[in-house]
């Protein structure tokens, strides 16, 4: 399904993990007529691979007790690493499910999946081990950051994110000559991995040639 | 286990940012024996900041290992003393640097003067308002120096960064195409101003139609390739983003890194030892007299390197913490208002008011290099405060952002957080909108300060800083007025939309402000208000200097950078100049 060597393959993540995933980052980022949503651009390979290295280990975080809920100024405070969020909080948003609907998140109709993810949003779902809003915050970060993170990370596929805003990637060496120009530029994105894998060739000062393309159309 | 104790020094200096290059760029340069203490790792910009891995905005913007690596050290943080101080678990509001080049290798490269009214805030507000005009529990204060003292080390900074801009004022002789608020220059920039973007030359023309003199703002991004001071090469910006927040690939963005370091590590009496972390200053029995500093080496053994002069040059956080964990100073006590070390810590304002159009669409990712179109009118103390009733002010401007695709969307208020409408929003609005920053003061108050934290421990076993900050009801007046003013002239842009970015009444760590922390341990004239003295030597300690953004004892609008680095100038001209000449105090 991907253009990216990383394919559809996971680290951390567990099967009915990976279900509940996609289907939640679907609602947060849809498929629609301006194109790919979360799940197809394999936003969930992104969180995979980012709760499988150091930041899903809070590898470079503070991680000593003692743990206090704090004000939300105080900002993250769990005692618990991203890796053990995501499990934890699908396990038990899964049991709320089964208990409400009597099934898990990802077999829910598209409808109730959009209603519980609202719920969590709010705080308004009692999960047993932390605030369902807490859950809710982490997953959105992720969630935008796989849609337009590099593709390097796995998600933000054929670079769907970028194209969607109009957003080049790694620059030419051209800007330092438009800096002032008043005329939108419009290029195909390039991203550190298409470097990195030889799919674009860059000049002597490291930058790629861009490719320009016609303006998009009016969104 | 013992330390190992070393051969002693002329001088020991603990970082290797702005202040700690360019201090020991100028004493090594002297003659001076140095050693340079950095925690963090070496760098070498040719392979550390490589194209295109440099173009990477999660790596850089969100999971660096330039940034400080909390980890091992943090700090806790609190709005007011009735809360417990929490552990900053992960990198927020600021993001201090970790390795040779400080926290200025990744700046964004905005390379302004402060004004002469902002060093001699206290006695103007008072002579022209009254004393009573000043909030009871701001610890507004004067610095202890004047314009006219300093300008040469602005200039002599200048010329090490290679700031390019246009002269407003020199010499009392107001320029066109200058800022005309600033103070009176000694000379033009050493490098040519930017050129207005097409969203500069648009909030230019707005800001004209309503009587502000816009300029095109300095900046330390080469607007040239450039050859400075200390015969190191930097090269001319290219303008492709990823600028704050990153390291340059082009080594066009000045920093201790490509401004310093290449002539630095050519003087065969200094030596940098990275990976070293200092655990305190030490002192003779007198407690008069520092004697060096004790730190953890690369391998974990501890080692002492005896000195004859220790310099502080470090973050505002290190250096505050380091005279704690030194018993050096009286420590401020919020209760009583007394002790000096801690006290005044302040932040920076900042706030913004996005113009939407249908019609127009720009390139937001160009960019970095602060190319910008600036007003100054609403800084310093320009307009009349008196009917305003707040103190402070801001520089407002549009920048070339380099606009990220993960933080840098703008979407209009009202849009939902995610989903369909959200999607649709961030596709249309990306290159369609301006951003205009306020760039505003952060007043000293009474119940904001730093301390050691009475639980949470670093992974030396030594207690973390505790910063206790909130922003105050003058800070906030003045902000609102500032978004007032920013959105007129976003209206006089006949955009199809305008939004501000709203803000808490609470400081939060949550979200990137801005890496303006300053105070803790502050310059004056007075020993019962400041910790070191105009030469930035502590009063206690005369052979000890507390450099960097920990002497400001408010902060004025203008971004910190270009102050730390005249500081660091200043400092070691006095030191060249006097203190060698005659050891003891310089007042």
């Amino acid at each position: 399904m991907s253009d990216n060597p990383i394919g559809a393959s996971y680290v951390y993540l567990l099967e009915p993990e990976v279900r509940f995933l996609e289907a939640a980052v679907e609602h947060l980022i849809p498929t629609d007529e301006l194109g790919a949503g979360a799940r197809d651009a394999c936003v969930v390979v992104y969180i995979d691979r980012q709760l499988a290295g150091s930041w899903g280990t809070h590898g470079r975080q503070y991680r000593s007790g003692p743990w206090m809920d704090g004000t939300p100024q105080q900002g993250y405070q769990s005692r618990f690493t991203p890796q053990e969020v995501y499990r934890i909080a699908i396990r038990e948003i899964n049991q709320h499910c089964r208990a409400a609907f009597d099934r898990p998140f990802a077999q829910l109709s598209p409808g109730a999946q959009l209603s519980v993810l609202k719920q969590l949003e709010k705080d308004e779902i009692a999960l047993p081990s932390m605030s369902s809003k807490f859950f809710f915050d982490l997953l959105w970060r992720n969630t935008e950051e796989g849609y337009f993170a590099d593709p390097l990370y796995g998600g933000n596929r054929d670079k769907v994110g970028w194209k969607l805003l109009g957003f080049p990637g790694v620059p030419s060496s051209n800007y330092r000559h438009l800096i002032t120009s008043s005329e939108p530029y419009n290029a195909e994105p390039v991203s550190v991995l298409d470097v990195q894998s030889g799919k674009v060739p860059v000049d002597a000062e490291g930058f790629p040639k861009h490719v320009m393309i016609k303006p998009n159309k009016e969104n | 286990m013992s330390a190992t104790k070393l051969k002693p020094v002329d001088v020991v200096v603990v970082g290797s940012g702005v202040v700690g290059s360019i201090m020991s760029m100028e004493l090594a340069s002297a003659g001076m024996s140095v050693v340079c203490l950095e925690r963090g790792r070496s760098i070498d910009v040719n392979t550390d900041f490589h194209k295109p891995d440099v173009y990477d905005e999660l790596k850089y913007d969100r999971h660096s290992d330039i940034f400080q690596n909390l980890s091992r050290d943090t700090l806790t943080f609190r709005n007011n003393d009735a809360q417990t101080a929490l552990p900053m678990r992960e990198l927020g509001a600021f993001k201090p640097g970790e390795m040779v080049g400080g926290t200025s290798a990744h700046w964004g490269a905005n390379a302004r003067r402060f004004l002469p009214h902002d060093f001699e805030m206290r006695s103007q507000i008072q002579q022209r308002y009254g004393k009573s005009f000043i909030p009871e529990d701001c610890n507004l204060q004067d610095w202890g120096v004047t314009w006219d003292e300093v300008e040469p080390y602005y200039d002599q900074f200048e010329n090490i960064f290679g700031v390019g801009g246009k002269a407003g004022n020199l010499n009392g002789e107001i320029q066109a195409g200058g800022n005309p608020h600033e103070g009176p220059r000694s000379r033009e920039y050493p490098n040519p101003p930017t050129q207005a973007t097409y969203e500069g030359s648009l909030f230019g023309d707005a800001a004209r139609s309503l009587g502000y003199v816009p300029f095109q703002g300095p900046t330390a991004a080469m607007t040239q390739d450039f050859r400075n001071l200390y015969r190191t090469q930097m090269l001319e910006c290219a303008h492709g983003g990823f600028c704050s927040s990153h390291v340059c690939a082009q080594g066009a963005k000045a920093n201790p890194l490509v401004a310093v370091f290449p002539a630095l590590s050519r003087l065969p009496n200094f030596e940098l030892r990275p990976l070293c972390n200092v655990l305190r200053v030490n002192t003779d029995s007198t407690g008069k007299k520092a004697t060096g500093v004790t730190y953890i080496d690369a391998r974990g053994n501890e080692v002492e390197q005896p000195a004859s002069i220790v310099i502080l040059g470090a973050y505002c956080f290190s250096n505050t913490r380091l005279l704690l964990l030194s018993g050096i100073g009286t420590p401020y006590d919020p209760r009583t208002g007394k002790g000096v070390v801690g006290r005044s810590y302040a932040y920076q304002q900042g706030g913004s008011v996005n113009v939407f159009f249908d019609d127009r669409e720009f390139n937001p990712f160009f960019g970095g290099g602060m190319v910008n179109t600036s007003i100054d009118e609403l800084n310093g103390d320009v307009i009349d405060r008196g009917p305003l009733g707040f103190i402070g002010g801001a520089y407002v401007d549009v920048a070339a952002r380099g606009a990220a695709p993960i933080k840098g969307k703008v979407v209009p208020p009202g849009t939902p957080a995610w989903g369909a409408e959200w999607k649709k929003a961030v596709a249309h609005h990306y290159r369609r909108n301006l951003r205009i920053s306020i760039h505003a003061t952060c007043l000293s108050y009474r119940h904001n300060y730093l301390d050691l934290d009475p639980t949470y421990k670093d992974a030396f076993g030594l207690p973390l800083l505790r910063m206790t900050f909130d922003w105050n009801d003058n800070d906030l007046r003045m902000m609102n007025f500032m978004n007032e003013r920013c959105t007129e002239i976003g209206r006089a842009m006949n955009g199809s939309g305008i939004g501000g970015k709203g803000k808490g009444t609470h400081f939060s760590m949550v979200g990137y402000q801005s890496t303006h922390n300053v105070g803790g341990a502050v310059m004056g004239s007075d020993p019962s208000t400041s910790v070191v003295n105009k030469y930035l030597q502590s009063w206690d300690v005369p052979n000890l200097f507390v450099v960097g953004g920990s002497a400001f004892p408010q902060q004025p609008a203008n971004g910190p950078t270009e102050t730390i680095g005249m500081l660091a100038c200043w400092t070691a001209d006095a030191i060249k100049e006097s203190y060698v000449r005659k050891p003891g105090s310089l007042v």
